[in-house]
């Protein structure tokens, strides 16, 4: 219990009014720039990075750390109540929470999605303190191989949300995966039609922005002559006591599934919650209102994303090592005081360190408190009469996707997505898929050939990890238990085995 | 009414955190006339955090805090590794309020990206710093020096596998291709992985998923300082106080490397524009706000301008090329 003991001598250290200034500052503005779809929390915290030249390193990594988490949950509130993601990590929140918005249930979306990221984010934390230390050290064992192993199960959850129909669920796939080979990346340029500013490949705010909200706002005018306005109804403020226990357990599936994908070399906050949808679609008792909004697929994916926050301070702190790009920049702030960073940073550093982690628990609760009144308020946003709302979720989209690299080139992408999302309206095809393939396609690539390029083209690489070993091992059985549940019972239910994926 | 309500309450938030943005990030304002208020414009050719936003913004805060200049406005052109940016520099052709950070990255981006842009076309106005390569390898490599590397690689150039944070065409890559060839390796059968950065990079280096790793040496600090890792050589003329370890010259082989960053102006800029230009980073330079920015940054100053910056510049400009050539990438 020793690192309890450290973790109250950092309490003491961060309950000063500064420091908790600085986190209220920094969660504020984490949730503000979750908001705004485009600007991540990398890019605040690089634009921020110059007040570390004014303030010490506590009060600025405090306010830092704060807005990691802040920007992790500001990035639900526009999914749900606009259907246009800011951060590749809420695409996920946006399929459900937007389709509870429009029942009169945004409220109770946003809820779930603040309680569960506090939820999330604490026990984070908690595995944070408690492990961090030991761990972190482990997980550069992890190659690529394994890594791929990882995305393919991921690829493979994914079959489950394809919707009704498998042909327009592999359709949207295969469309996302075209958009996702767009770029340079692999060193030959492809689909890149010449143009310089297609070699970087097409930015996945851009494309969930276009998909989402470019497309609805199409879809919608397309038809507000011919259909009379669905007036939104106004729903109940806050969580019946039935969304409670609809919720809490999808909360902490989804902990245990960001964790351990934070803190991977390439793990990140998406395939966590795409694997948490996944699971809560095959796990939950309505599994009829997937798709119509369903709060689990909600609760689920957001509890996900802020637990990989958490992860992610892992193996920055344990051994300085950034898994994200809002990492590397916290460790260049870290740096930027002539700290070391590295193993050594508990023992050199260790009021540093033990105050930063008791104020992720402060800045989690200021984030829960900040953003819990605000749910209701923000929910009777919807009450804006149609055309006014769609011009602003307009305007704030292509704000978001210029904002992604400064470029009017991307707001013709933005466009051409957005009659991409409109056909695949008209004709029926899910856009999960397709955000997903856009997502996932490039990782896949890229841990493909990184592993074939080390064993200089072996394929017997791809299973020489413990890790991919177990995961193959995992996706036969599941596969085995499909097979023989779908021979049993015609109607296949939910197999038991199911409930595996959240430990691997 | 109610709508006006819900809308002002958004675009107040927009507003906040823009105007927040913007007050964090600017410096102080300022009154007077004349050369120190003149308003100029600086193109980034990556995006924020990384290294030529990291070394423009340092000079232009400097800049602005010392009243050198008016006030800055930075823009990041992001794309292509630099490319777009470089195009676009180019393109503003005797614009002479406008300055580009830049380094060597984008002169091999160029190449690979099949681009027409040459930093050669531009007006070199300033070298500012430079940061050398290191050859990094886990702590239980068989490889205790650079000899023992070369006499395993040149055995078999496909038994050692070498990585780096940068695309072809960017340091980490160029180097041990120019390595290779030194040594008398063809570059072709260099086996040389591309991540995603330092952080992955450092990953594959603990994990012993590569056997060496090629970069600057200031992204791995920690693991230089606990032992974790170590380096083999550094890449430039003379060795770093912070690493200790020969350089190549040391080792026996005649060859030294350096990633550097300058700042271009646009083509067709008049003398006077130019010679302007160059005395406000020549003043920039010699301010105790830009040395201490070198140190914070662990960068190494590496001051030219003018006519000797402008003879290194094609003299790396055909360096990169003809490495890039060899290994049929431009």
């Amino acid at each position: 219990m020793d690192s309890l003991d450290l973790l109250m001598g950092g309490f003491q250290q961060a309950l000063t009014l500064e420091n908790l200034f600085y986190a209220l500052l920094g969660v504020f503005l984490g949730t503000a720039v979750g908001v705004l779809p485009g600007i991540g929390p990398a890019m605040t915290l690089a634009l921020l990075l110059p007040v570390t030249f004014a303030v010490g390193p506590d009060c600025a990594l405090i306010m830092f750390a704060g807005i990691y988490y802040g920007g992790m949950y500001g990035g639900s509130t526009t999914s749900i109540l606009l259907n246009t993601p800011g951060e590749s990590s809420s695409v996920v929140t946006a399929i459900e929470g937007n389709k509870m918005a429009k029942k009169g249930r945004a409220a109770q979306a946003l809820a779930t999605a603040a309680i569960g990221s506090f939820v999330a984010g604490t026990i984070g934390t908690l595995l944070l303190v408690l492990f961090a230390p030991t761990v972190a050290g482990q997980v550069v064992k992890l190659g690529n191989p394994s890594n791929f192993a990882l995305i393919v199960l991921a690829m493979f959850a994914v079959t489950a949300v394809l919707g009704t129909s498998r042909l327009r669920g592999f359709i949207a796939l295969f469309l996302g995966l075209t958009i996702g080979l767009v770029g340079g990346q692999t060193g030959q340029a492809r689909l890149t039609f010449g143009n310089p500013l297609l070699a970087d490949g097409i930015d996945i705010v851009v494309v969930a922005v276009g998909i989402f909200a470019i497309g609805e706002a199409l879809w919608v005018a397309a038809h507000l002559r011919r259909r009379p306005l669905d007036i939104i109804p106004v729903g109940q403020p806050w969580m019946s006591r039935e969304d409670w226990g609809r919720s809490w357990k999808p909360w902490l599936r989804g902990t245990a599934l960001g964790f351990p994908f934070g803190a991977l070399p390439a793990g990140g906050a998406e395939i966590p919650t795409f694997l948490s949808y996944a699971t809560e679609r095959k796990l939950s008792k309505h599994r009829e209102e997937f798709g119509k909004g369903a709060i689990e697929g909600v609760a689920g994916p957001e509890a996900a994303n802020n637990a990989s926050a958490a992860g992610t301070l892992v193996p920055l702190l344990a051994i300085g090592l950034p898994t994200t790009a809002t990492a590397a920049i916290m460790l260049l702030a870290i740096q930027s005081y002539g700290i070391e960073t590295g193993p050594q940073l508990f023992d050199t550093e260790p009021d540093l360190v033990w105050a930063l982690l008791a104020s992720l628990f402060i800045g989690n609760t200021l984030l829960l408190l900040l953003n819990l009144p605000l749910a209701p308020l923000w929910a009777k946003l919807l009450q804006i009469p149609r055309p006014y709302l769609y011009a602003g979720i307009l305007f704030f989209a292509s704000l978001g996707a210029y904002s992604v690299s400064f470029q009017p080139f991307d707001l013709a992408i933005l466009l051409v997505i957005g009659l991409l999302g409109l056909a695949m309206r008209r004709f029926g095809l899910p856009v999960l898929p397709l955000i997903i393939g856009v997502i996932l396609g490039p990782k896949l690539e890229e841990q493909l050939t990184t592993s074939l390029q080390i064993s200089s083209g072996d394929f017997s690489t791809l299973w020489s990890e413990p890790v991919a070993a177990i995961v193959y091992a995992f996706i036969a059985l599941a596969l085995v238990a499909i097979v023989a549940s779908g021979l049993r019972r015609p109607k296949p239910a939910a197999p038991v085995e199911e409930k595996e994926e959240v430990s691997a | 009414m109610t709508p006006t309500r819900r809308t002002r309450r958004l675009s107040a938030t927009a507003l906040l955190v823009v105007a927040s943005l913007l007050l964090s990030a600017c410096g102080v304002t300022r009154g007077g006339d004349g050369e120190a208020n003149r308003r100029l414009s600086m193109y980034i050719p990556n995006s924020p955090g990384g290294g030529y936003d990291l070394t423009g913004r340092a000079a232009a805060r400097v800049l602005e805090d010392e009243d050198l200049s008016g006030r800055f406005e930075v823009t990041n052109v992001i794309g292509a590794g630099g490319t777009v940016a470089m195009q676009r520099l180019l393109n503003e052709e005797g614009v002479d309020d406008l300055v580009m950070s830049m380094g060597l990255g984008v002169v091999g981006a160029t190449y690979t990206n099949e681009s027409k842009a040459r930093v050669s076309q531009a007006t070199p106005i300033a070298r500012l710093i430079e940061d050398q390569e290191a050859l990094i390898v886990p702590k239980d490599s068989p490889f205790q020096t650079v000899e023992d590397l070369v006499a395993a690689w040149k055995d078999d150039p496909k038994s050692v596998t070498i990585g780096g944070g940068s695309s072809p065409g960017g340091p980490d890559h160029l180097f041990p291709m120019q390595l290779a060839k030194t040594v008398g390796i063809d570059p072709q059968q260099v086996k040389y992985i591309v991540y995603d950065g330092g952080g992955p990079l450092t990953s594959a280096l603990l994990g012993k998923k590569i056997d060496v790793g090629t970069s600057g040496p200031s992204e791995f600090e920690g693991q230089l300082k606990d032992g974790s890792l170590r380096v083999l050589a550094v890449s430039g003329e003379e060795r770093l106080e912070t690493v200790d370890a020969p350089t190549l010259k040391e080792s026996g082989i005649d060859m030294t490397f350096v990633n550097w960053r300058g700042v271009l102006a646009p083509p067709g800029i008049s003398d006077e524009s130019r010679e302007r230009l160059i005395e406000m980073f020549t003043q920039m330079h010699a301010t105790k706000g830009w040395q201490d920015a070198v140190e914070r940054n662990g960068w190494i100053d590496s001051f030219a301008t003018g006519d000797e910056f402008k003879t290194f510049l094609v003299e790396q400009d055909e360096r990169v090329e003809s490495t890039l050539k060899e290994l049929g990438l431009a």
